[in-house]
């Protein structure tokens, strides 16, 4: 996977032996042991690493979950509640599963927003973008699946207004909405069929990643100054370098999940989904989880009709077009310089679009009137402007800043103007010309 | 297409056959060879593997639909004996509420004052009527039974259920997304873009509905 060039040699006889049969061995040590790696990653950096843990641990604590759960609407909140009382260890586990689902898309928007700050989606890296634009829609649609199961009033509401999203489609759509629901309204066979596909999506998802990290093993990882490797210089072995970082990136983020899990596991949850689901009855205020809320604004911005497209599809269109865009990003992006660090203008657009996006987030759990409605529309109207026009723009118009020759050069320089610091110049590996 | 019908005609090889065609055959692009045999039966393979693929992911598909069971559960009787003007029941049909209400004077006052061009949606959205019939308040409901609303309770939005008796035009109101329905469930005001939806239903007798 490291381009071609194995460093692998096998010292013992049961490694000879698998070598000339399966090379497993020497496809795990050039992936994970000797690729080089930019030597001025960041802790930006261990996010993938810190998503693939948390993918791993969500597919655990799920599969002891599924072993004590009923996925049947008159059982299915009562084994939740099972789970929490009376299994061994069921509270554990079912709060370390809903808290890790939030953990996992934390650790997600960070690794999107890094990769938006330093260009990682430009070439060649365009098909590793877009495979993690898919491993964040099949995200998507398992967390959602997933909220549905323990069967409260948010869960129920919840899968109706989604599943609504479709009758909004022209002609087919509510065929398609009894296709998913097999009723005509959220029942027992959604619930059946929602926690097979939730079963079966994350190991979808770790398909999708083993391609996406094939990708970035053929390519290369970008790194905070967006210039490629040049040099032997420029590069450091992944072990122990980027293990031991990725390692205590991991430690600290897993220090934050159990901050969660043990003190505040209910904190980004909602109390009304602790009322077992009634299907006469609305929930004052229907929220998704934190994780979707900048798109329920989106959704609920569009409250005007757009020459023959009603509000309803205009809204539901804008919804999935914001998660759309993304796909485009790598063309839409005409700079030629990656890192935002260069960049004095679009670094101030990006965090602006970051701020706006929490902004949304704030939006989506506030109830659709007022000023909300036109606070969203502003939002929103940002949100789509900073992909479809500040980055085709911005990239023709902008000066960048000058760059350095090479990653050496930028780390060796960094150095010099810290020399304050001597004794951090020493730990730190990266900075040794 | 035309290397292999090239080299099957000639009975050769593969290889020789493609070494030999590139070589003189293969002179431009508007010279054309007729299909043959060969050629029609890898076509006819390959739709017929279409057809069996396609075949064989349809019951996949399939049984996503609403089963037996569901279709069979689509009628229910209900007794509206007890209720005066003013009155609302509801009940379940399909998984759904459906509102029956008793209106009174008043609200059936207010929804036949209200001219068609200030409806959001100008169809009856009334199964028991054809689809394009306009949204009077006659529509809305059945000939000599003037004031009764027989109504599927589900907002047209994003399917929640609006509350009776509220909003700013005295009919329903959404709490999720704010939309607002007359006292015929026709929609006036917020995102949602139809009226709600009358289902099929009839009087069996003066005091009991049939819906479905």
């Amino acid at each position: 996977m490291s381009g071609g060039h194995s460093t692998y040699s096998p010292k013992t006889g049961i490694e000879r032996w698998f070598d000339a049969r399966m090379p497993l061995p020497r496809l795990i040590h050039d992936s994970f042991v000797s690729f080089p790696v930019p030597r001025n990653l960041n802790y930006a950096y261990t996010f993938g690493g810190i998503l693939s843990l948390m993918l791993g641990a969500q597919i655990l604590t799920g599969i002891v979950l599924a072993m004590h759960y009923a996925a049947d609407t008159t059982l299915a909140f009562q084994s939740v509640e099972k789970i929490m009382r009376d299994v061994n260890s069921g509270w554990l586990l079912r709060y370390l599963h809903s808290n890790g689902a939030s953990m996992f898309f934390i650790a997600v928007y960070i690794h999107i927003m890094r990769g938006l700050y330093y260009g990682s989606y430009k070439a060649p890296r365009e098909l590793l973008w877009i495979l993690g634009c898919i491993i964040y829609l099949l995200m998507m649609a398992t967390g959602f699946m997933g909220y549905v199961l323990p069967w409260g009033q948010m869960s129920f509401w919840g899968a109706t207004v989604i599943t609504g999203f479709f009758t909004a489609i022209p002609l087919v759509g509510e065929w398609v909405q009894q296709l998913l629901l097999g009723g005509f309204a959220v029942d027992n066979p959604t619930l059946n069929r929602f926690f097979a596909l939730h079963y079966l999506l994350p190991f979808m998802i770790a398909g999708v990643v083993i391609l996406h990290i094939w990708a970035l093993h053929v390519v290369g990882q970008t790194n905070p100054t967006g210039i490629e490797i040049k040099s032997k210089t420029d590069t450091v072995a992944f072990t122990p370098y980027a293990t031991i970082k990725d390692a205590f990136g991991m430690v600290v983020f897993l220090a934050v999940f159990a901050y969660f899990v043990f003190y505040i596991p209910n904190y980004l949850g909602h109390p009304d989904n602790y009322i077992v689901a009634d299907s006469l009855k609305t929930p004052a205020h229907i929220v998704p989880e934190w994780y979707y809320l900048p798109f329920y604004a989106i959704l609920r911005a569009i409250t005007f009709n757009i020459g023959p497209i009603d509000s309803k599809l205009g809204g539901v269109l804008a919804m999935f077009g914001a998660i759309a865009v993304l796909f485009f990003v790598p063309w839409l992006d005409t700079s030629k310089v990656r890192s935002a660090v260069y960049r004095p203008w679009y670094k101030l657009f990006f965090w602006l679009f970051v701020a706006n996006a929490i902004f949304l987030g704030w939006l989506g759990s506030r109830p659709a009137e007022g000023t909300y409605v036109a606070l969203a529309q502003a939002s929103t109207l940002y949100y789509f402007a900073f992909f479809l026009v500040i980055m085709p723009v911005l990239g023709l118009i902008e000066t960048p800043r000058r760059l350095p020759n090479s990653i050496t050069e930028a780390v060796l320089e960094k150095n010099k103007s810290g020399s304050g610091h001597p004794a951090g110049a020493a730990a730190s590996p990266e900075t040794k010309g | 297409m035309r290397l292999r019908a090239v080299d099957s005609e000639r009975g050769h090889g593969s290889t020789a056959g493609v070494g030999k065609a590139k070589g003189s055959y293969l002179v431009s692009a508007n010279d054309t060879i007729d299909p043959t045999r060969r050629d029609f039966l890898y076509v006819a393979t390959g739709m017929a593997g279409v057809v069996g693929a396609g075949a064989v992911a349809w019951p996949f598909i399939d049984q996503m639909r609403p089963d037996a069971s569901t279709l069979a559960a689509s009628s229910v009787e209900v007794d509206v004996s007890s209720l005066t003007p003013g009155m609302s029941l509801t009940v379940k049909w399909r998984g759904k509420p459906v509102a029956i209400r008793n209106r009174t004077e008043k609200e059936m006052k207010e929804a036949e004052a209200v001219s068609l061009s200030d409806l959001k949606d100008p169809l009856a959205r009334n199964a028991n009527l054809a689809s394009d019939a306009p949204a009077t308040d006659a529509n809305r409901t059945v000939p000599g039974k003037e004031a009764w609303m027989v109504m599927v309770q589900v907002c047209t939005h994003l399917g929640c259920i609006p509350l009776g008796e509220q909003g700013e035009y005295g009919g329903w109101f959404c709490p999720c997304h704010g939309s607002a329905y007359d006292t015929a469930g026709r929609i006036r005001k917020g995102p949602a873009p139809e009226n709600m939806a009358i289902p099929v239903f009839s009087f069996i007798s003066d005091t009991s509905i049939r819906i479905g």
